[in-house]
């Protein structure tokens, strides 16, 4: 018998295009920012003698102010956007399925501190919070990962919370409960395997929202810092050339489009897969 | 009267949030590395002056009263002043807060607009070209950075075409003008609306498609009412008014709403002012402005509650 989770993935990559661009997409932009280190030029190499130069033959996508390659520059900029992308969302996933599955499992008093907890820090403005909390940090690569980790499990906490309610009174739960397993037990082998599905939607489009914030912490020079360089903050420097050198903009923005764009849909796909009932209804 | 008491029940626990991020806000002036008194004092003055302004203001005291003081002063609307500038924060906040207001409310209230139009659009025509295309450019809109957007909007309309300015509110020297104004305004308001609109759109179109498939669209269809009757007499009704209510939860966007586009445009409001206060590590700005966003999402979400109760019969009858 076929398994009717993949096949549903399977049909909605068929019938759905756009999601099979999306993987080719992600996966091309992987590879590229893996081998990024092939490329003809070094993306610190500055050429005085080919300064701001518009795309040409030998600079496919032109040079910036101090005759850097500008798609070398990209491709680079884009390994430090993934990196801190995937990153940051592993520690607020790891931090939301925490705080979600001991608040839903433990209820009661922890249950009510902890969301609590969760409503306050989603009452401040997260661009305010964020930036709050960076100038605490000193500003760089780490920082940015830290604060954006830190700061964004809130929803993932809910989404678990919710779920972990559900699979608590599941008979396999209560079963596990009455032959006596501890409660971590019960968490890491009963809970978390049940709401993994859940988890792995949101990481997806964790990781989107992730590069998202980092491209406008980094654009208002409050996320990577030269040398080092990300989409975000080759915006940055590229506003400033904006008149002269337009090309700089254009290239770093629509892969940030694509890519966070791609992550969505990537989430949307494997969405069918957690939840079947979502293209059933399409028949 | 149930309401009312639902009401007071909501107010009082906002309270404690209130009261909480207030805490917060004052611990983490605390731990900053500069206080309020190396705002006023400068390096000629004697120690007995300094006690003199720390006496003044309440500083000698311990930090619990010093928490006091502060909120107290923030209660009649005093936030304290700068540690860079020198200036009355609540001043500044006074000058600027109408500027993003100026910018950030039409921008809502147009993407609303636009959401409901494109959303009910779409919701109606599920999985047809119409909902293909308008869900495709959500999801490619959601992706959109908004300082992106700005950039190419600057370099198409105020570098290549010259037809607009690309930084501030006026022309200097041409502050009354109108359509100078307007001038100036169209790019900034037109960058938020498009921000805005993509999620308000998946929203409506979401709440359409729900409401599409409840009995009272069946019984209307039964009847013989037509497509158009039904979306427009009913359907809009019950997609709306949520949408109303969720006006609340808009409040603090009035304040740190447009904190990026203004960056980007000059635009003379208070996200210029808050990341200004970020590079120099001005603390108490900062603090201000925290306090003040938070507090108007805590008002927002009491505020959106009381209205969606207010205007849906079947929550009243609940509480």
């Amino acid at each position: 018998m076929k398994n009717r989770r993949i096949e549903n993935v399977k049909r909605e990559i068929r019938y759905n295009k756009v999601s099979l661009f999306a993987i080719i997409f992600l996966l091309i932009i992987s590879l590229t920012s893996i081998f990024a280190f092939l490329l003809p030029y070094k993306p610190d190499a500055t050429d005085i003698g080919n300064m701001l130069q518009a795309p040409n033959l030998s600079h496919l996508f032109g040079t910036d102010e101090l005759g850097r390659d500008y798609l070398t520059r990209t491709l680079y900029g884009g390994r430090i956007s993934l990196i801190i992308g995937l990153l940051a969302m592993f520690i607020s996933t790891f931090i939301g399925v925490f705080i979600g599955t001991i608040s839903g499992y433990t209820g009661g008093k922890l249950d009510n501190v902890l969301m609590r907890m969760v409503d306050i820090i989603y009452s401040i403005p997260w661009l305010i919070l964020v930036t709050v909390i960076s100038i605490f940090l000193k500003p760089g690569f780490e920082a940015i990962i830290i604060v954006i980790g830190f700061f964004t499990w809130m929803e993932v906490a809910r989404l678990v919370r919710a779920e972990t309610l559900s699979v608590k009174e599941r008979e396999y739960v209560l079963y596990a409960v009455a032959t006596g397993e501890s409660s971590t037990r019960i968490i890491l082998k009963h809970i978390i395997p049940s709401v993994f599905p859940t988890i792995i939607v949101a990481a997806t489009t964790g990781i989107a929202n992730a590069i998202m914030t980092e491209s406008a912490l980094s654009f208002l020079g409050l996320g990577v810092q030269q040398p080092m360089s990300s989409w975000g903050s080759l915006l940055q420097n590229a506003q400033g050339n904006l008149q002269s050198a337009p090309y700089m903009a254009i290239l770093p923005g629509i892969f940030i489009v694509l890519t966070v764009f791609s992550f969505n849909k990537v989430g949307d796909v494997l969405r069918v897969f957690v939840e079947p009932q979502s293209s059933s209804d399409k028949e | 009267m149930s309401l009312k008491r639902y009401i007071l029940k909501r107010i009082v626990q906002a309270i404690p949030m209130l009261i909480i991020i207030s805490v917060l806000c004052f611990t983490l002036i605390q731990l900053a590395p500069y206080n309020a008194v190396d705002a006023m004092v400068t390096p000629r003055m004697s120690q007995a002056t300094v006690d003199l302004i720390k006496a003044k203001y309440g500083l000698d005291k311990p930090a619990y009263i010093q928490y006091f003081y502060w909120l107290g002063g923030i209660v009649h609307g005093q936030f304290g002043y700068s540690i860079i500038t020198h200036q009355s924060i609540s001043s500044e906040l006074v000058a600027r807060i109408p500027a993003t207001i100026v910018v950030a409310l039409p921008a809502y209230i147009c993407s609303v607009i636009l959401a409901i139009i494109f959303g009910l659009i779409a919701g109606a025509h599920k999985d047809k070209w119409q909902d293909k295309i308008i869900d495709g450019l959500c999801s490619v809109g959601i992706a959109i950075p908004s300082f992106w957007l700005a950039m190419i909007l600057i370099f198409i309309f105020g570098y290549k075409l010259m037809l607009l300015p690309i930084l501030g509110m006026h022309t200097i020297g041409n502050e009354s003008s109108n359509v100078d104004f307007l001038k100036h305004f169209i790019m900034p308001f037109t960058v938020l609306t498009l921000a805005f609109v993509p999620d308000q759109t998946r929203y409506v179109r979401s709440s359409t498609i729900g409401q599409l498939s409840r009995d009272y669209v069946m019984l209307q269809d039964a009847f013989g009412a037509s497509r158009f009757e039904i979306l427009f007499k009913h359907v809009l009704k019950n997609v709306v008014l949520p949408i109303i209510t969720k006006m609340g939860i808009a409040l603090p966007m009035l304040v740190t709403g447009a904190v990026i586009t203004e960056t980007v445009f000059g635009w003379p409001g208070v996200g210029p002012y808050f990341l200004t206060a970020i590079k120099g590590l001005d603390y108490p700005v900062i603090m201000a402005i925290l306090l003040l966003s938070s507090s108007l999402v805590i008002l927002g979400n009491l505020l959106s509650d009381i209205l969606y109760c207010l205007t849906d019969p079947r929550i009243k009858g609940m509480r």
